[in-house]
């Protein structure tokens, strides 16, 4: 709390106080005691209670929404406005260690007003209090969907507001496919509501149960999606550097390749799918690498042709190796362009300006920014305002300058980690190139046999 | 794998549950044509649910169809007692008819895009279901007239015990065909199948309840609320198996690393791991067991990657003994950078320890399988591959598990034959 700034406090405050005189105002109503089914009400909140204490991972983490709308949505109908807002009442004592204090009362406060907006919307829209009858539906939809927009809406404006004056969550953060996810799942969960209202007239509180086994499959399976990403993420990077460990000097490449084609990515707001393709796309860009011969690699001086050619195959090798998985075409596609240069004389196609695809496009700023600003054998690695004016040089000739544009903004913002100084080999024992293909400051001289 | 099988065609298991679906399909299709549809309305709402269900079908890991929003949707028009108050009388057979015509409709969207079906999934979905209707309906008369009373626990109490026994049946169908299929133990596939379609199945089960339920209490609007929780688990289960399958495909695809580096010949660790697969179902392992195998024999020789030259030809079994020691110390080192796939890294460690030390049996197979790869290569030559299960056995069970080896030869012999075929 005490870290909170001013606003923030006062918020806080302004709400917990419209909260408490809301409830108050229910409680010295005369015979309110009567007026609430307190077996419903029991029930309901205990569903509040367990859904609370397993929130639904979600892409901004502080936003996080759980199953607990449904809850208080059959609530609304169930019990009627004091009843949901007595079931929100229940996030402060939510089983999550911990969980501040601050946050369990600010959730309690928002759960209270939104419980009460819904109950009034699910009434003036013509709603009626309790057991919904056959004949209820469907016109029960009408009412329903009402009590569900002013929850949702409220509750999405009252945290908003929190984070907006605690921390300012960036526009990145929340992209409009992230939204539409957003809206699908509060639909979904809303029906879960409307399911255990309805069925209660027939089995009461073991509708409950019924809907939440589907549920917790869906979790369960959900935190096992999450696990086997991880798990993913973490062996396709070490497969990315066990190719790498070869040549000395470029170990660590293809993850800070990865990490800067998407830093790029997000600026010009790719969806959530892309991104993830393109980090795949950067990570897994030089494969083929391996397959050009360590002693082309290792040549002092200029290449003969034919060795340049061993080393111009190298993303299509790539490619022939990726094929199998199943990436966004857009991922196969960066890796085998990403040689290819804006004024159409890169390799292995000789594509030019908007004929290159976009993830290429991509990938070849970030792989050069990278080679330039790690070591190499023949030289020490630059520093990045060096590296970002080498890249201002190139744009328009090697590279895309909207993608150049993009890049300087996400890194004047963002900043970078170049890799650490690389001592220098100890002894022979491990390869050192003499050539970088990647490096936009030295390129590769290449002698005709004629 | 997947359309090696269907080049080799379905076998006889498969044939005939597809038959008997067939059969029971035209049987259901012609009765209620004769007797006509009851409760017209109601059974179009199910089948087109089951249309969508089927519409949105997805492959699980072990490629294993599944439809769950169809399957709840068959479940719940077979134990429906009522809608909206109104009795729903109609016969099993009229069950089968609308579970297979909803299907068709939502498998030709499918077929018409160049996906075929998958017949025996399809067939599996319409016998359990079928199975579960011909043993409710005669009930659904005496179960609704005790639920509209008012007490709905008989009811539901037998709709569990069915439903429970049907998802049962359609395990044992499923571990059936998978052991024929793959050539597993019934008992491990029984075992693999519960793992696998255990929590699925619960969810389907529960949703079916649901939906009779709510068929009661809110007419037919329970039809696209009850859409909801299924399209929930649909959408985790979905994004589940994608990412074990993109996993899979991703460690294949990296493990040919090796052989365009010139590390290994073209296609060594794939026919290593597709040996040892075999032999690691003809022991009896498990599915994850075999996932933990196959990883690690794709990625045996990833060790090499580190080492300064190719070594000439790359084959480990012909390179001195510390030579492929380091090598594979090297690889479990590269495996264990992922901080998660421990098991594996372990099998690649011990791949050259002699028995003597008892490494973990996937190790063994793996040892055993390299050798053979490494004398044999892609060689369908039954001599050569005699030679060499020849050569193995005559190590007298010092560095390879006779067992293993053993395992290998039914293996070899029977891929011998496929291919001479």
């Amino acid at each position: 709390m005490r870290e909170l700034p001013w606003p923030a406090k006062v918020y806080f405050v302004a709400l917990i106080g419209t909260a408490g005189f809301l409830l108050a105002r229910s409680v010295t109503m005369p015979k309110w005691y009567d007026q609430v089914e307190w077996s419903r009400l029991i029930v309901l909140a205990l569903l509040f209670l367990v859904c609370e204490s397993v929130p639904t991972l979600l892409n901004v983490p502080q936003a996080a929404v759980s199953v607990s709308y449904s809850a208080a949505l059959a609530a609304v109908v169930l019990v009627g406005p004091l009843g949901a807002a007595l079931v929100g009442l229940m996030a402060v004592v939510s089983v999550r260690p911990g969980l501040p204090v601050v946050k369990r009362l600010f959730n309690g406060a928002q759960f209270v007003i939104c419980g009460y907006a819904a109950g009034w919307a699910f009434t003036l829209a013509g709603g009626t209090v309790g057991l919904p009858e056959i004949t209820d539906f469907p016109g029960i939809i009408v009412p329903y969907g009402a009590a569900t927009a002013a929850f949702v809406a409220i509750n999405f404006m009252l945290t908003a507001i929190i984070l907006l004056l605690v921390a300012g969550v960036g526009r990145n953060q929340v992209s409009l496919r992230g939204i539409v996810q957003f809206l699908g799942s509060i639909v979904g969960y809303a029906t879960f509501g409307l399911l255990i209202a309805g069925l209660w007239a027939t089995v009461q509180s073991i509708s409950t149960v019924l809907v939440l086994l589907p549920l917790f499959v869906a979790r369960w399976a959900l935190g096992h999606y999450h696990a086997e990403q991880r798990s993913y993420d973490a062996t396709i990077a070490a497969l990315c550097q066990a190719v790498e460990t070869k040549d000395y000097y470029t170990r660590g490449h293809c993850t800070r390749v990865s990490a800067a084609s998407s830093m790029i990515a997000e600026e010009i707001g790719m969806g959530t799918e892309r991104l993830r393709a393109i980090r795949y796309a950067g990570m897994l860009h030089d494969v083929g690498k391996l397959g050009v011969p360590t002693k082309v690699l290792q040549k002092d001086g200029d290449l003969t042709e034919e060795e340049f050619a061993a080393i111009q195959l190298h993303p299509m090798r790539g490619l022939e190796i990726v094929r199998g998985i199943d990436f966004l075409d857009e991922a196969f596609a960066g890796i085998m362009h990403h040689h290819e240069r804006h004024d159409g004389k890169g390799y292995p196609m000789g594509l030019a300006g908007s004929e290159i695809p976009e993830f290429a496009r991509i990938i070849a700023v970030a792989d050069a920014f990278d080679s330039m600003t790690s070591d190499r054998a023949y030289r020490k690695a630059k520093p990045v305002d060096v590296a970002v004016a080498e890249l201002r040089k190139n744009a328009g000739t090697q590279f895309d300058p909207v993608m150049v544009g993009t890049f300087i903004k996400a890194l004047s913002r963002d900043g970078w980690n170049p890799p650490e100084a690389v001592p220098a080999p100890p002894d022979d024992a491990v390869e050192t190139t003499a050539k970088d293909h990647d490096d936009p400051t030295t390129p590769i001289q290449v002698v005709s046999e004629r | 794998m997947a359309t090696a099988r269907a080049a080799h065609g379905l076998d006889s298991g498969q044939l005939l549950l597809i038959c008997a679906a067939g059969m029971l399909t035209v049987a259901g299709i012609s009765h209620t044509a004769a007797v006509g549809l009851a409760d017209s309305q109601v059974a179009i709402g199910f089948g087109v649910l089951i249309a969508a269900g089927e519409l949105a079908r997805l492959t699980m890991p072990g490629n294993r169809e599944v439809a769950p929003v169809s399957t709840a949707a068959a479940l719940g028009y077979a134990l429906l007692l009522d809608v909206g108050g109104r009795p729903a009388d109609h016969s099993a057979l009229q069950v089968v008819a609308v579970m297979s015509v909803g299907m068709i409709a939502g498998g030709l969207p499918h077929l018409a895009v160049g996906r075929p079906p998958r017949l025996d999934a399809m067939a599996r979905r319409l016998l359990a279901g079928s199975l579960l209707a011909f043993a409710y309906r005669p009930l659904a008369g005496p179960l609704r007239r005790v639920a509209l009373e008012g007490d709905w626990w008989p009811a539901l109490g037998v709709m569990a015990v069915l439903s429970a026994v049907m998802l049962t049946a359609d395990v044992v169908i499923a571990a059936m065909l998978r052991a024929e299929q793959v050539r597993t133990a019934f008992r491990v596939a029984v075992r693999d199948e519960i793992r696998m379609g255990g929590p699925l199945g619960a969810a389907v089960a529960a949703s079916g309840m649901l939906l009779v339920l709510a068929s009661h209490s809110m007419d037919m609007t329970a039809l696209p609320a009850f859409a909801a929780p299924l399209l929930v688990t649909q959408v985790a289960f979905r994004k589940y198996a994608g990412i074990r399958a993109t996993y899979l495909q991703t460690v294949r695809a990296l493990s040919r690393v090796t052989e365009v580096g010139g590390y290994v010949e073209p296609g060594h660790s794939r026919r290593v791991s597709q040996l040892a697969l075999a032999i690691g179902r003809e022991l009896g392992m498990s599915e994850p067991q075999l996932l933990e195998l196959e990883y690690a024999a794709l990625m045996h020789d990833i060790g090499q990657l580190s080492l300064r030259d190719p070594i000439p030809g790359g084959a480990t079994v012909l390179t001195d003994p510390a030579q492929a020691r380091r090598i594979a110390e090297l690889g479990a080192e590269v495996i264990r950078k992922t901080g998660v796939l421990h098991g594996v890294a372990e099998i690649v460690e011990r791949q050259c320890d002699p028995v003597g030390d008892s490494p973990p049996a996937a190790s063994r197979i793996i040892k055993a399988a390299n050798a053979y790869d490494d004398l044999v290569g892609g060689s369908t030559d039954r001599d050569r591959a005699a030679a060499a299960l020849e050569r193995l056995r005559l190590d007298g069970g010092a560095e390879y598990d006779p067992a293993v080896v053993e395992a290998m030869a039914r293996v070899v012999d029977r891929l011998v034959l496929v291919t001479r075929l």
